[in-house]
């Protein structure tokens, strides 16, 4: 995307009916490390890349409970992400001591993104830069939304956001006909399957991964890594042992957006400063 | 002229008396409440009478609504608190239906609200002069609780308010079961209710009874009970007990 004069204020249209800080909002969740989820009738399973940017750090949150019946994993600035998470766990607990009855998530999202939409009109504010990926179950049964910076909110039998999402995005698709009935530890399956797609060569390891469930009479909760990493090990999921060649040139991802814009980004944590 | 200086006693927690904003006693109010769970759903009775003091004012109170698709709210106490606390469940339910989402608030819902509302006002020292009770069937779960004028909330298979809690709540006591049938909820309720008219100086013999069921809520048109004032105990009252009335 090239830099244009319409692109200084959120609250400044461009001819072609575009609003640019929200588009470059958007963006900054592609950089972002990736965050898959999925749904059966029953469940819902959260998954995400949790690279630390050195060894000697411990790995950013990406997957945070709102509520026993709710779950987010986010993509983008996990700083706004976890405001957000302080936004939804406060609805959460409001409802829940008002009604003695869990919040709805289908309302906790529609909350969200008015949230979000407020930040697209007006001047002194800029638009959140994390997509929220949010797992919840009501009356209805189990879902699985997403919500943009833009301000949107889609309903999702399987998703995938932030870098080399697409690939992610690829295997749902050939799968996701098969979710609503799947069992639970199927469902986990597809999630690290799906993760996999992501790292394109590197090894899974429970240590680069968070993986979240919830479902009918199971609230929700992060598993714990030994529990993942004995999943791994049991579905044998072992990515390809290739070398790091197959790169797309990271130099130019700053330069030119081309088409894949979703895989611009790199392996290098520098290319995107604002997110592992 | 102020004849008489009102004095508040010295250790008064009640603030300035020009402080006329909050409630001080209930004007029209509204006698006993009885409800009980039965097989299908909640049933409910309440008389139709509005008391002004010692005077039975209003003979037409309709004491029991529903609220939304799920609940029957039944209140005792002053009748106009009562339909404020209509209004604002007329709000709930309004803005809930606006989302138009497939979810819906059920009666235990509705029971916390009012218990919020009933106990933040208490808490201001401005309560809404209510005994409430709170019916309803979700989803097949049946649910029926009360709040009263302070917050006090639980949940029970038959509730009273008011005079109800002294003369109906041991009738239920001895005689409700699961799964009693709409005829016999029916027949209990109006054996309660018939004690209530006895005995109960501010009661009228014109009662409704309402039922809530997954299908709906039914109020019955108003009707009396058959009473009989020829208990010799009522001939010689003061037989048994020298003194009493």
């Amino acid at each position: 995307m090239f830099r244009n004069q319409y692109d200084t204020d959120v609250t400044t249209w461009s001819p072609a009916g575009r609003l640019f800080q929200v588009e470059y909002a958007m963006e900054a969740v592609k950089q972002g490390s990736a965050a898959i989820g999925l749904r059966s009738k029953t469940h819902i399973v959260l998954g995400c890349v949790n690279k630390a940017n050195s060894e000697l750090s411990s790995h950013q949150k990406k997957i945070f409970k709102v509520d026993d019946h709710i779950g987010v994993a986010i993509a983008g600035l996990t700083a706004d992400g976890r405001v957000l998470s302080r936004y939804m766990r406060n609805e959460c607990i409001n409802y829940s001591f008002t009604y003695e009855s869990p919040l709805p998530v289908g309302r906790l999202v529609v909350q969200l993104a008015d949230k979000a939409q407020v930040c697209t009109q007006r001047s002194w504010k800029r638009p959140y830069g994390v997509g929220l990926l949010v797992a919840g179950l009501d009356e209805s049964g189990a879902h699985l939304y997403y919500n943009c910076p833009s301000g949107n909110y889609f309903e999702y039998q399987a998703f995938a956001i932030g870098s080399r999402s697409q690939a992610a995005k690829t295997y749902l698709e050939r799968r996701f006909e098969n979710f609503s009935d799947s069992s639970r530890d199927d469902l986990v399956k597809d999630a690290l399957m799906a993760i996999r797609e992501t790292l394109q060569g590197e090894t899974l390891k429970s240590s680069i991964c968070t993986v979240a469930v919830v479902g009918v009479g199971e609230p929700f909760h992060i598993l714990e890594q030994e529990t993942v990493q004995q999943m791994i090990d049991a579905f044998e999921i072992v990515g390809e042992q290739e070398g790091p060649a197959a790169e797309p040139d990271a130099a130019a991802a700053a330069g030119q957006e081309a088409a894949a814009a979703d895989q611009g980004g790199s392996t290098e944590e520098g290319v995107a400063p604002m997110d592992i | 002229m102020n004849f008489t200086a009102s004095k508040q006693p010295e250790n008064c927690l009640l603030g300035p008396e020009s402080d006329s904003q909050r409630t001080l006693y209930p004007y029209v109010t509204g006698t006993s409440v009885v409800a009980l769970k039965y097989k299908d759903g909640i049933l409910m009775a309440a008389d139709m009478g509005g008391s002004y003091g010692s005077t039975l004012r209003y003979k037409n109170v309709e004491r029991m609504k529903p609220i939304g698709k799920h609940s029957l709210l039944g209140a005792s106490g002053e009748i106009s608190d009562f339909q404020e606390i209509l209004r604002y469940l007329d709000d709930l339910i309004l803005y809930d239906n606006m989302w138009d989402d497939g979810n819906s608030l059920g009666p235990k819902e509705v029971h916390n609200y009012l218990t919020r509302v009933m106990y933040n006002r208490r808490n201001k020292f401005n309560p809404l002069w209510n005994s409430l009770v709170l019916g309803g069937v979700k989803k097949g779960e049946k649910y029926l609780g009360t709040v009263s004028m302070i917050g006090v909330n639980f949940e029970d298979n038959h509730v009273a308010t008011g005079f109800g809690n002294h003369l109906a709540r041991p009738i239920l006591r001895q005689d409700w079961h699961e799964n009693l049938s709409f005829e016999d909820g029916v027949k209990l309720l109006e054996k309660c209710m018939r004690v209530l008219l006895y005995r109960d100086r501010s009661a009228i013999n014109k009662l409704q009874i309402a039922k809530i069921t997954e299908e709906g809520v039914t109020i019955s048109q108003p009707y009396s009970l058959k009473t009989y004032w020829e208990f010799s105990a009522f001939a010689n009252p003061a037989q048994g007990a020298v003194g009493t009335w």
